[in-house]
Parts: structure tokens; C-alpha cells; sequence
């Protein structure tokens, strides 16, 4: 036992030498008979389990409590390390948490997902422009908000600026800010978010919505770190960094002039594509269960989990709206929930709806690489829309797969990921069959 | 008379009064047992429900692990003489209390104890 042990413990390790762990230790982490013990002695895998132990002043603290397999180098069991580690400072954190959204939190074990926190620490650490893009609801404001927490700038100001918000006029005021007297109902002056955000971070979303003339006089601050106010005459230095987000495809923007591509070279200097939650299937589970916890704990209920049917949809659910709107069901499902699990009808009724008209992710097959690239939101509206074009690659679809299985219908259904007898209806459907 | 509890597993005292589930009940007379001691299983682990008990039972004594604060405090208010924080077999713990040498935070020798099972 070390110092903290014998701390908590109020015991000193000679005296209690030769004496179950679990008197001494006096936890509830399911280790009451030696079980934890006994289980990583026989399967050699290590544990880890949160609890509580009651101390020497008669408290409780919680604990997290792991317990490994020791053995010498010819693999002879030797004995147990036991871990307890006092967590009494994160659960203070985790608390305040829950409050706020000031500590943000990110989720994903998808190998996609890694990729994109991997990068985080790099970008932290550089004041290098950050371009974010990715669907709607993946995330983007989450990561910029991790970028500028990890960051030497942290404890200067993030400031967030919606560019698809303001018109042209009343967004160069707000990011440049103005001097009194520069037009109608300017009576004081007004620092603007470029001045705010001083030392710290400017986090600019939705930039592909950014009207070009604004566009031409960001990329000169960007280059000189200076400007002037709306009707001002004096420039202000400033220093801050910045992060750029957007849902829109900007290259594709940039080929079509709506968007410059000075300004999309300076901002595209470090990169981060936030996958879909699509693409993101591990995660799915995860995302659930994390948000049904923070949200049943927000509503004082004791929800379990989901039942079997109703974790089926949401796991097979795309999720066109993807965090965003993972969590808004989840939302819903708990507030509507009585019982202990959410079941199928107390989820959202659209989502139902939605899935028959498209059962699987609706990119046409003609899209080399599905796994990789991401169609554009516009793109994938209309091919789920346009049930007529859909129509046609299902059939498709279902010819091909019956002409690689030499017409048997087992193997094609199980390829298409259905049961013989959809196959049947839509064969019916289609008039491939008679 | 004095009436004496104690929170039990297998043959120890229980190491948290909070995660007991048997208990065992002693009715003490002049330094003697009086009757068969009494042991009864609960439904499951409770603080609160215990304390409940030993009010309930006018119990007098008890003899436990760790108990925690608020129920240490609540149970002294009801006049119960508490000795806690006890490592060891409940039936020397027992030998202790009729002699009169139980102290908490007692360690009872482990020679003794060898032969017992959690």
C-alpha cells in the first residue's frame, strides 16, 4: 500500500498484511468477495471499474479501481496490481459540465473520426489558418471551439461570426466595426469582432455564404492584420487567428466565382474534413447512449437504454442531419419515454417516414468512390426526391446483383441486405418477374 | 439489556454497512447471550433501510466496518453505542464486545480469522 492507500485507508500496510483486500479497501465496485480479484487472476485481463470507497473519515470517494494481472517473464501468475485512483476532481468537473457547454466534448472511435482528433493537438498549436468542412451538424463548431481551447490563446477571446446571417452592409460593421457618424443610426462607435477577438480566435462559420466584396477585404486583413472601420480612417492592428467553416463545397464555389480563390488558398492552409455520421457506423451507439444519458439526467428520469426494435431504426437511420440531429432524437425520445427504454413509437414519426422513401444512402452508383467522397447535400436532395431517378437505380440495382448471382435470389437478397421476400416484391415491383 | 447488530459477510463483518445484506441480532444480558442470536437476510443492500431496522428493533449496540458519516451521526443521536471501522470475524468481534475490549478501528488477529470466508 502507498502513502494515498494508507491515507484513505486510515491503515498502515503492516497491520493489515495477510487480510482480504476488500476489508482494508472497502469499495462497491463489485469486488465484495474478491469476484474483480478472482475474475483477472483466472482471465488475465485487466479491469477497470468505477466506484466508490468509504474512507477513514467515514466519506465516500469516488474512485475508478483498476486491477491487473502480474506474472514473471516465464508467465507465472505472480500476483494482483490494484489500482485506485481518486477521481473525486473529475466528477466535480464532469458535474459542472453537464451545466455548460463551455468544456467541449467530442465522441468517435471511427477510424475516421481518429484521423480528425489526431489532428487537433497539431493544430492547436500553430496559429495557421483552419478550414473546417463537413456536412451540416457533424460538428464543425465543436472542433473549432477545441481548436482555440487547446490553443496559447485560450485565455483570449473565441469569438464566433455567422457570415451567412447579415447582409453585405451590416456584416462588414460587424466584423470591422465602425466609427460614429459612418451612416444612419451609427451614434456611437463600435468595435468590431475582428477587434474583440483580439489575441484570441475568430471563428468565421458558414464562410462559403460570405458575400464577395466582404471576401476581398478579409483576405487584406488576413494578409496585413490590419484595417479600417466602416467609415473610419485610421487602421486598427490586430492579432487573431483564424477559423473558417462551412458546409458548402468551396472549390466547386471558387470554379464557379462565387467564392475567391486568394481568400480560399489563405484559409485552406490547414485543412479538417468532418466525416458524416454515416460513415461514422461505430459511433452511432456511442453518440446514442452518450446523449440519452446526458439527456435523462437532464429530465431527473431513470432511462435504461433503448429497446432492441428501436435501437435497430436509429442504428440504421442516415441521419442526413447527423449530430444535430441524432441528438434531437434522442431528445425527443426522451421526454416522450415513460418507462425505462425508449421504445420504436417513441421516436420521431419522420423518421420512419423518411427511411421508406430511402432506404439506404441515396448516392447514385455512377459516383466513383462512395465510401470516400461525400456528394454534395444538394445532389443527394435530389436523388432522394426524385423517386422516379431512384426508381431506376434500384432496378437496376437488382439486375446487376441477379446477373453476378447467375439469377439466385438467396445470394442476391443477401447481397442487396434483404430478405427473399423483399426481393420478391421488388422484383414484382420492377417486373422482373411475372 | 443491551441489543447488539451486526452487518455481516460470510463469517466477517461486513466491510460497509452501506452494502450489507445480513445482519445478525444478539439480545445481551449481565455479560451473557440471552436466546439464539438472530440473523436476517435483507431483500437488498440498504443504509437507509437499515438504520430503519435498528430503530425499529431498539438496538442498542452495534459493530460494523466503514459506515459512512451521515449515518453514523444519525444513529448516535438515537443513543446506538457505535464501534466501528472493525476488521475481523463477527464471533470474535462478539468474544470482544461481551468482554468489554471492543474499540473501533479494532484490526482482530488474523490467526484467528485464517479459517474464515468472506
Amino acid at each position: 500500500m502507498n502513502r494515498l492507500m494508507v491515507a484513505m485507508s486510515g491503515r498502515e500496510g503492516e497491520q493489515v498484511r495477510g487480510l482480504h483486500g476488500e476489508l482494508v479497501v472497502r469499495s462497491n465496485v463489485g469486488n465484495a468477495r474478491g469476484q474483480l480479484y478472482q475474475q483477472v487472476l483466472k482471465t488475465r485481463e485487466p479491469v477497470s471499474e468505477s466506484g466508490d470507497v468509504l474512507n477513514c473519515y467515514r466519506h465516500k470517494v469516488p474512485v475508478q479501481y483498476h486491477v491487473s494481472h502480474l506474472s514473471t517473464e516465464k508467465n507465472d501468475p505472480v500476483g494482483l496490481l490494484v489500482i485506485v485512483e481518486e477521481t473525486s476532481a473529475l466528477a466535480y468537473h464532469n458535474d459542472k459540465d453537464t451545466s455548460g457547454y463551455s468544456v467541449p466534448e467530442l465522441i468517435g472511435h471511427s477510424s475516421k473520426m481518429q484521423k480528425v482528433l489526431d489532428l487537433i493537438p497539431l493544430m492547436a498549436h500553430t496559429d495557421a489558418s483552419v478550414l473546417i468542412t463537413g456536412e451540416t451538424g457533424t460538428g464543425k463548431d465543436k472542433i473549432a471551439e477545441i481548436i482555440h481551447k487547446n490553443s496559447p490563446r485560450s485565455r483570449f477571446p473565441f469569438i464566433k461570426v455567422n457570415c451567412g446571417a447579415l447582409p453585405l452592409g451590416l456584416l462588414e460593421s460587424e466584423l470591422f466595426g465602425h466609427v460614429k457618424g459612418a451612416f444612419t443610426g451609427a451614434t456611437r462607435n463600435k468595435p468590431g469582432m475582428f477587434k474583440i477577438a483580439d489575441r484570441g480566435t475568430l471563428f468565421l462559420t458558414e464562410i462559403g455564404d460570405m458575400p464577395v466584396p466582404l471576401q476581398v477585404k478579409l483576405l487584406s486583413v488576413l494578409d496585413d492584420r490590419q484595417f479600417v472601420p466602416v467609415g473610419g480612417e485610421q487602421s486598427v492592428s490586430v492579432d487573431v487567428r483564424i477559423i473558417a467553416a462551412t458546409h458548402r463545397p468551396l472549390r466547386e464555389q471558387v470554379r464557379n466565382s462565387t467564392f475567391r480563390e486568394d481568400l480560399y488558398y489563405r484559409l485552406n492552409v490547414l485543412h479538417v474534413h468532418l466525416p458524416p455520421l454515416r460513415e461514422r457506423e461505430n459511433d452511432i451507439r456511442l453518440l446514442l447512449d452518450h446523449f440519452l444519458e446526458k439527456f435523462s439526467s437532464a429530465l431527473g428520469k431513470k432511462i435504461d437504454g433503448f429497446t432492441p426494435s428501436a435501437l435497430q431504426t436509429l442504428l440504421n437511420y442516415t441521419y442526413p442531419g447527423n449530430i444535430r440531429e441524432l441528438r434531437n432524437i434522442v431528445e425527443y425520445g426522451a421526454n416522450i419515454c415513460k418507462g425505462k427504454k425508449i421504445s420504436k413509437d417513441q421516436l420521431p414519426p419522420y423518421i420512419f417516414e423518411k427511411q421508406t422513401e430511402s432506404p439506404v444512402v441515396p448516392v447514385p452508383p455512377s459516383i466513383p468512390d462512395q465510401s470516400t467522397s461525400v456528394p454534395p447535400a444538394t445532389e443527394r436532395d435530389k436523388a432522394g426526391e426524385n423517386s422516379g431517378s431512384w426508381v431506376a437505380i434500384e432496378r437496376q440495382m437488382i439486375i446487376d446483383a441477379l446477373k453476378k448471382h447467375a439469377g439466385n435470389r438467396i445470394n442476391t437478397a443477401a447481397e442487396l441486405g434483404w430478405g427473399r421476400m423483399k426481393l420478391w416484391r421488388k422484383m414484382k415491383k420492377y417486373g422482373l418477374i411475372e | 439489556m443491551k441489543k447488539l447488530l451486526i452487518p455481516l459477510q460470510g463469517d466477517y463483518i461486513a466491510p460497509r454497512f452501506d452494502l450489507a445484506t445480513e445482519i445478525l441480532i444478539v439480545r445481551i444480558e449481565d455479560g451473557t447471550i440471552i436466546g439464539e442470536p438472530r440473523t436476517i437476510i435483507m431483500e437488498r443492500p440498504s443504509d437507509e433501510g437499515l438504520c430503519q431496522m435498528i430503530v425499529e428493533e431498539n438496538i442498542t449496540d452495534l459493530i460494523c466496518g466503514g459506515i459512512e458519516e451521515l449515518h453514523f451521526n444519525f444513529l448516535e443521536w438515537k443513543k446506538v453505542a457505535i464501534r466501528d471501522a472493525i476488521i475481523g470475524g463477527w464471533q470474535d468481534a462478539l468474544q470482544l464486545f461481551l468482554a468489554g475490549t471492543l474499540q473501533s478501528g479494532d484490526i482482530l488477529p488474523i490467526s484467528t480469522n485464517s479459517h474464515l470466508t468472506l
